[in-house]
């Protein structure tokens, strides 16, 4: 389920969120460095960050790795899920480890997911495997080319 | 590219990095190297790619960004670059991408995450790509995502 959460940002968790979306500085002391930058003391930069992961308002804090480029496989792939067989087959694709994000939209193909995968040839391996679990196609659409990836919200 | 001991860095902070005042120091003692070594391979990783980008990543959800629009637009493919490059520099864009069609079923090439705190917002950038798209949109949809089944991080290393 879409997690709710109740974003009670005040100005300070705001100016962390929209400052902290890259750039977090590789020196002794980082917290200070952006503490310094943001007029906060260390500690209140460090319990922040920590209360807006506990709180669900930040989901990750740390460096963000390009799949391919450490060897691995990812693809976006998409499935025709007839509505009443919407939840067991989302359990089914939900437990593939290789599944990273999965969402339902709305349109015919109705689940998207993401698949990761330890080399590129995993990638076709868990297709297959996640077509004979369901009994479904899996419409596989990879990347031909990245035009631009950067999340950038403003808290 | 990557090696060993990259690997045990990636290993050892794709959870995300210790919440204290030295983190750098402490994968380096967890790891048994030395601080500077660990600042310098993440350095290297960032500038070759391996590492987007080190920081936050705020839950839209969370944020109020409650409309989450994968937009999908048919392109000629000769024009893909173009339309891609152009889409993928707009502020409001945040991945963009070229995919394969499954033709006849799904026709749409080009990809773009639009987020908005509503549908309505969600609408008028659409709009704005179109505009911007011209005669190389030949046919569009949004999908709105309506739930999260599932998100994780991914496991590499």
């Amino acid at each position: 389920m879409t997690r709710e959460t109740k974003a009670t940002l005040d100005e300070a968790d705001r100016a962390i969120v929209n400052a902290l979306q890259g750039g977090f500085p590789l020196v002794d002391e980082p917290f200070a460095e952006v503490g310094s930058r943001l007029g906060l003391p260390t500690d209140e930069v460090i319990e922040r960050i920590r209360r807006m992961l506990d709180d669900g308002i930040l989901s990750r804090f740390g460096p963000m790795y390009h799949a391919e480029r450490l060897g691995g496989g990812l693809t976006l792939a998409a499935l025709r899920v007839p509505a009443e067989r919407y939840e067991e087959v989302a359990a089914i694709v939900n437990a593939f480890p290789e599944v990273a994000h999965n969402y339902a939209r709305e349109h015919d193909l109705n689940m998207w997911f993401v698949l990761a995968t330890e080399t590129p040839e995993g990638i076709a391996d868990t297709v297959g495997r996640i077509e004979a679990a369901t009994g479904l196609t899996v419409y596989n659409m990879p990347k031909r080319e990245e035009f631009f990836v950067g999340l950038r919200f403003e808290a | 590219m990557i090696d060993e001991t990259d690997r045990r860095i990636i290993r050892a902070t794709q959870e995300g990095l210790p919440l204290e005042a030295r983190p750098y120091h402490r994968i380096a003692a967890d790891l048994g190297l030395e601080p500077a070594e660990v600042m310098r391979r993440l350095g290297r990783m960032l500038e070759d790619g391996v590492i987007r980008r080190i920081g936050v990543v705020p839950n839209h959800y969370a944020l109020g960004y409650k409309a989450n629009g994968m937009t999908c637009w048919d392109i000629p493919d000769d024009r893909i670059r173009d339309a891609g490059a152009n889409v993928g520099a707009l502020d409001f864009v945040s991945h963009c991408y070229w995919r394969p069609r499954h033709l006849p079923y799904w026709p749409y090439n080009l990809f773009a995450m639009v987020h908005g705190r509503d549908k309505a917002s969600v609408e008028a950038q659409v709009e704005i790509i179109a505009r911007l798209l011209g005669p190389d949109d030949r046919g569009h949809q949004i999908l709105y995502s309506t739930r999260i089944l599932k998100k994780t991080g991914m496991r590499i290393g």
